[in-house]
Parts: C-alpha cells; structure tokens; sequence
C-alpha cells in the first residue's frame, strides 16, 4: 500500500514539474516535448485511477497524435522561418490570469464534492448485458450515446476538410505536404519495416477487444495512423493525393456503416441506433472495425497536413 | 428514483422527423464528401430545400399541438441514453435558420456553383460541404436534450464554420480563421469542463431531469460560469467579440451570412437552455444584471465602433457585436422579481425574436455587401456613390434590414424590441429601455451614413464591373422582406415559442 501511496506521490511531482517546464520552455520543439511526455505520464496517473480505458485514449490521442501534430507544426514554423514570434506581455499576463481562475474554479469544484456522488455506472452495469458487450465504456460510446459518437466521427470528417480547404487552389486534388525524410538503410527504414506487421496486429487487437476490455475504435484507428505515417516518412509508401479513388471511401465508410445500422435499427428494432435483439454484438464489432479504418486513415491524413504538390502524372 | 415515475419522456408521433432533421444532412456531408466533384452542390440542391420542408413540419406539429416532439434515441430513456426534444424556441429558429441557409445557398450558386462536366475545385466542395453540416449542426443545437449531445453540436458548429472564413485563402483571413479557432476551442474546452462537473455532481446530463436535479453548490456554479463563459466567447458577446469583425468581414459574401446569422445563434441558443431551461433558478438578480450589462455594453461599443468603420463589411460585422448585446438584455428582463427565477416571458420571446429577426436581416444584409463588393470591385463606404443607381434592389434590399435593426414597425426587430421595452417597463427596470433606444439611435446612425453614400450621385455614372445575377439580389430582398414583415407574426404564430416549454408543462396546458 505504502509503495503506491509513494509512487502516486511521486508521479504527480513529475507531473507538476513536466507541466511547469513545458509551460516555462522557450523553445517550441523543447516545449512539444514536454507536453508529450505530459501526456504519457498522465496515462501512467489514468492507469493509477483504474480508468484504462481513458488511459489509453490519453496516450494514443493526447500525448502520441497531437505530440505528432505539434511536432509537424514546429517544423513548417522553422521552415518557413517564423520561429521567433514574442508574445506580449499583457497577453501573457492576461492568459496567466484565466490559467489560474480555470485552475480555482476546479479546485474548488473537486475539493467541495457533493456528500454523496451520484453515478450511472450500476445503471449501465445492469442493462449491458442486454447487448452482449462486456466493456461499459464500450457501452456508452455505441449503444447509449451511440449518437454522440457517430457524429463525433463526423466532426473528424469536417476537421480534414478543414485542413484540405488550406490549400492552393492550384493543387486541389494533390499530395499532402508530409516531410519524408527516405535514406537508405537508416535507422528509420528499418524501424519502418519492422514496426508496422507488429502495430497492425495490435490495432487488430485493440479494435476487437473493445468490446469486452479496454481498447476500441480510435486507439486501434491511432496505431494503424501511427504505422502508416511512419511507412509514409520513411519514404517507403508514398503519400497519396487526396484524389485517390480509394481513399475517400475509406475515410467514410466509419461513419456510413454506423449510419446505415443506425437507420436499419428504425425498421428492425425499436428506435434510431438501436440493435435488433441478439445482433446488437457482432452489429457493433462490424462498426468499430470500419471505424478504426476511417479513423486511422482520418488520423494519417491530418497528421499528413494540407496539400502542397499537385499530383503528379 | 422519484423522478423516474415523473417523467413520462416517450417518442412522440412524428418523433422520427427529429432524427431525421440531424440524420439527413449528416448523411449529405459524408455522401458529398466521396462523391466529390460536384456532387456536394447536387446533394445540397436536394438536401437544404427538404430540410426547410422538414423544419416547417415541425413548427406546424409544434404549433398546433402546442406540445414538444420527443425522440428517444436508441430506445434507452434519460439519464442512460439521449432524448431529442423539439419545443416552440427549437421549432421557430430551426424554421428561420432552413430559410436563411437556402436563401444563401441560392445566393452562392454564383460564386460557388460548379458546371457540369468540370473537375473538382476546392472552395465549392468545401462551401457546400461546410454549409450543409453548419444546418445539421444547427439543428443539433436545437433539438439535442443533452448537455453532452449540445457539445458534440457546437463542436461540429465550429469545424463547419472556421474554415468558412478562410475559404479565399488570402493570408489576412487566414489570420482572422485562426484567431476564431483559438476563440471557439477555448469555448470547448470550458463548455466541456463545465458538463464533466456537472454529470459528477448529478449523475446525468439529460435537460430535464437536470433542471429537476440542481441545486446552488460550489461545483454546479463553476460549472454553470465556465460553461456560460465558454458560450459566451463562441457567441462572440463583448468583450470576447475580438475574433468576431476581422472572421464576418473577410470572410466570401455567402459565407459571412450564414457565420453572421447562423452560426453566433447555436452557441447563444445554448445559453438560453442552459439558463431558462436548466437552471433558471441559479442566475439571480445579479447574474441577470451582469448579463444585461454585457448586453448593453456590446451595443454601445460595436454601435460606436461601426459609426467609425471605412469598409462596408467591417460596418456590417461590428453592427453584429452590437446586435448580439441586445439578445442579453433579455435575462435581467425575464427574471421574475419574486421567485426570482427566469420566466418564459414576454422577454424571453422578444429576445429570440431578436435572434430570428437579425438572423434574417444580417445575412440579407452581408448579400447585399457582397454584391456591392463584386459590382464596384471595393467595399469603402466613402466613395459608394451612384450604387444605389447602378443595383437599386440590392441597395433596397441592405436599407429593408436596416429597418429592422433599427427596429421600425412592421419589422421583427420592432416586435422583438416592442416586447423587450414592454418588459423592461413591467419590471421598472427603465435603464435597459434606455439602451435599446440608445442602440436603435446609433443604429439609424449608421445606416443613414452608408445609404446617404449609396444613394449619392457619383460623377459619371457607374459601369458593373460584373453583371449580378438576378437570383443573388432576389435571394437578399426575399430575406430583407421577411425580416421586414417578421413583426406581422404577433398576428400569428408568435406564441409558439412558448410552446412545449418546462414550466408549461408543470402547470398543464394552457
């Protein structure tokens, strides 16, 4: 007990002093890295909090994708040479002051709960098993706020064209602006060779064994994005246009296939994405597979960045 | 559970309308987005017209029965599963947001249409892309039962409109996309922060059951302020209008109508659930006089403003921060002064037709400009001279909106500002009556400024550099037109939106 009661204490000091140094760093790459390795460190306190589930999400999403995105964007800064933009100090102050109102607000939210805390968990518990799931978080994100998710699904839909319509009208329909970095017989090449057939099992995994454990859609979605970028920097793969006959169709048909037994559920079960009685598993196993595609796919193109090169050809 | 057998929250007849009015143009956005081409155009000259058919259904269905439509999504009951809800308020802005979105859709068949046989170009496929999931969106706001279920909304909200404005590309609206973003994320963020503090105080989000659950904690007020501030910096309500001119303003034509009347609604609408409908007991008279006063600040300060703008479309966008003061000045006007709580009121009417009808007026208005802007090549109001010669419809069409913003019988703006003074007469509260004759003044003021301009005969007389489709300038004056007659609803379907509302549900039908 006491050993855990010291690790704990002691991740939050690393914690703390992680964000500190992120927040203190003047340098955006040295400050990306920090946040980064933020994000790990809060999975480890997730794990702590028996949320697995959130841990994963944390680490997948907050500390390996955005760290990746951010990683992307201080590169384009320094190419494009506008590394050293100062920030006033009025701004800084004023950014400092909401920082620490945010911050008192939820100290005292948390440190005054209500005597007794009030949760639907039972309440999901009793009626998972209904749909033959076994993980409740599973449970809320496709049978009792599946339409959250699904729209959810559409929002990166949206976030994508979004990062498309940056482009110059000149190379619509062209190849995202990636940094590929290809030598021969680097390091990274051989990374790019080995890692990818061992991460895509683990997506596999990870899709399938959402449905009973921790895991799912967009952890799985996240590690095949991570594999596929690395295909693509090391120059192994090349990056395709966002003109490519397959390429759309894979990053919709998440969301249409969750769409499609949503509005069969009008006819075939009680209401709009409800599950016909005994179907409800393998219905939701089929959407979380097409997800994890179109997320993944989704992911790699945002991480990839707006079009630069007209397709070639 | 004693709510459990209060409650009898159960799909209603024509329930399905309501998944419909978020399933339809969710499916349009991603049908749109493989077909590609122009498809997106194909499938939004379908779509949008359904959707005004589909949101008079509602408002008839509302309107008459004067009861909400309920849709259990999913089959699971609140506080498990969500519940989609239309009321009076959700019926009439989903009516006049359908109208506004097809007039603009049919407004932006010029500068986005796509002929036959051409290959794909960016802005119209993202135009109509984009447009077709601010509607859906839209929708969401309105219908969503949920405080998560209205998250996800305003989040799609965002990504349909920020990269509206940068739609041209020029770096300056890059600027101004980005500074949106950074805004509307930070509005997320503590919109979201405020949800997950109130599901750990009540165990659920559901609308309803909430309003029934709250009470005055600590954690439920940082909640409601974080969220409220959140909402409040997407709404664009002084001073956190900073993102809101350079976004509306450099934003196409098409574009910044449906930002400037659309998209600020969704986040406002939200915060008139989050105070009327969840928790109408928590604001007070001080919170009530706080948001009055932002109000009136907001007038006085984007009226002020705009007197002194230069180009039309900065004018425009700074009359909007001034014209979203006047939907705060509702919450100090609706609270009852005994129970101390928010009632739906003759305010709170009057506050929402305030929205309809500045929705209408302000992209009538941003149409006008933009057709201004293609016929003279520029915007400054300085050397507006001889337009009004040159395209009298669309000059007719920018002064009509004027009207009611200023607030003129028969227009919408004067019944919405009728029942707002009415109000603010009831409850001795002659300060707020005040303002909104301050604001109607400096709103004449710039009207007058760039009409007289307009109306000036210029030296020699003025050569189109392009020649406007009829289509676009009919698709203003249409809009201008209904905001004018908007006032002639007190005749009519004024009382819808009280329809369905919680209280008069409580006391029975009336």
């Amino acid at each position: 007990m006491t050993i855990f009661a010291v690790f704990d204490i002691g991740l939050v000091v690393l914690i703390l002093g992680i964000a500190v140094s992120t927040i203190a760093a003047r340098d955006a790459f040295a400050a990306v890295i920090g946040f980064v390795v933020y994000g790990l460190l809060l999975s480890i306190a997730w794990v702590r909090l028996a949320a697995v589930d959130v841990a994963l999400t944390e680490a997948a999403i907050g500390g390996g994708m955005t760290g990746m995105l951010m990683l992307g964007a201080v590169a384009r800064l320094r190419f494009a040479g506008g590394n050293d933009i100062s920030i006033s100090l009025p701004v800084r102050f004023a950014t400092a002051v909401l920082c620490a109102l945010v911050a008192a607000g939820l100290a005292i939210a948390v440190l005054s709960p209500p005597d007794a805390i009030p949760t639907l968990a039972p309440m999901v518990m009793e009626n998972l098993a209904q749909s033959g799931l076994g993980n409740p978080v599973a449970g809320v994100l496709f049978v009792y706020r599946a339409l959250d998710t699904l729209l959810e699904k559409v929002v990166l839909i949206l976030a994508l064209l979004g990062v498309w319509s940056l482009a110059p009208d000149s190379v619509w329909g062209g190849i995202p602006g990636l940094r590929v970095y290809a030598r021969r017989s680097s390091t990274l090449t051989f990374l790019a060779q080995l890692l990818p057939p061992v991460g895509i099992v683990v997506a596999i995994y990870m899709c399938w064994v959402g449905a009973k454990e921790p895991g799912g859609a967009f952890q799985g979605g996240t590690v095949l994005a991570a594999m596929w970028l690395l295909v693509m920097i090391a120059g192994l793969k090349r990056v395709p246009s966002i003109g490519q006959p397959w390429l759309r169709p894979l990053l919709v048909v998440g969301p249409v296939i969750f769409l499609a037994i949503g509005l069969a559920g009008m006819v075939l079960a009680n209401a709009f994405l409800a599950y016909p009685p005994g179907y409800a598993k393998p219905l939701i196993v089929a959407v979380e597979v097409a997800l994890t595609l179109s997320i993944g796919v989704a992911l790699g193109l945002l991480a990839a960045g707006p079009l630069e090169q007209a397709q070639q050809q | 559970m004693p709510e459990a057998n209060v409650l009898p929250d159960a799909t209603t007849t024509d329930g399905a309308l309501l998944v419909l009015a978020i399933v339809s143009p969710a499916a349009g956005v991603l049908l749109s987005f493989v077909l590609g081409g122009q498809y997106a155009e194909r499938i939004a000259a379908v779509l949008l017209p359904s959707g005004l058919f589909l949101a008079s259904i509602i408002f008839v269905d509302v309107w008459r029965s004067g009861d909400r439509l309920i849709y259990i999504v999913g089959d699971w009951t609140p506080p498990l599963g969500i519940a989609l809800r239309a009321d009076g308020l959700s019926a009439a802005m989903m009516m006049t947001m359908a109208i506004v979105i097809c007039a603009v859709a049919i407004f932006a068949l010029a500068d986005f249409g796509t002929r036959a046989g051409s290959a794909e170009a960016r802005a119209p496929f993202a135009f109509w892309i984009l447009l077709m999931a601010i509607w859906g969106a839209m929708n969401m706001v309105f219908l969503g039962g949920d405080l998560f279920t209205l998250y996800v909304a305003i989040e799609l909200l965002t990504f349909a409109a920020v990269p509206l404005v940068c739609l041209d590309g020029r770096a300056e609206t890059l600027q101004a996309a980005l500074r949106y973003l950074l805004f509307a994320l930070l509005g997320s963020i503590l919109y979201l922060v405020g949800t997950a503090l109130l599901y750990g105080s009540y165990a659920t989000l559901d609308i309803v059951l909430l309003s029934r659950r709250i009470h005055m904690e600590p954690a439920t007020l940082v909640a409601a302020a974080l969220m409220t501030i959140g909402l409040f910096a997407k709404t664009a309500l002084f001073p956190l209008h900073l993102w809101l001119p350079p976004a509306h303003a450099g934003a196409p034509a098409a574009a910044s109508a449906v930002l400037s009347a659309v998209v600020v609604k969704g986040s406002f609408f939200i915060v008139v659930r989050l105070w009327f409908d969840v928790m109408p007991g928590m604001l007070g008279p001080a919170g009530a006089q706080l948001f009055g006063g932002l109000g009136a600040a907001a007038i006085v300060f984007g009226s002020v403003v705009a007197l002194q703008q230069q180009r039309l479309k900065l004018l425009i966008a700074y009359s909007t921060v001034a014209q979203i003061g006047y939907l705060f000045l509702m919450f100090p006007l609706a609270l009852d002064t005994v129970s101390a709580e928010l009632q739906s009121s003759g305010a709170l009417t009057g506050g929402m037709l305030q929205a309809i009808s500045h929705a209408t007026a302000k992209a009538a208005m941003f149409m006008a400009a933009g057709i201004i802007y293609a016929v003279l090549g520029h915007d400054r109001i300085a050397e507006l001279g001889g337009v009004a010669r040159a395209i009298p419809m669309t000059i007719f069409a920018f002064a009509l909106g004027g009207v009611s913003l200023i607030g003129l019988p028969p227009s919408g703006g004067f019944l919405a500002k009728w029942l707002l003074l009415e109000a603010a007469v009831a409850t001795g509260q002659w300060w707020w009556a005040i303002v909104m004759l301050a604001g109607g003044l400096f709103t004449s003021g710039y009207m007058f400024i760039v009409l007289s301009r307009a109306v000036a005969p210029s030296g020699e007389p003025l050569k189109p550099r392009v020649a406007v489709p009829r289509y676009q300038e009919a698709a203003a004056l249409a809009l201008a037109l209904t905001s004018l007659l908007l006032g002639l609803v007190a005749f009519g379907p004024v009382d819808i939106l009280q329809a369905g509302r919680l209280e008069s549900m409580l006391v029975g039908p009336r």
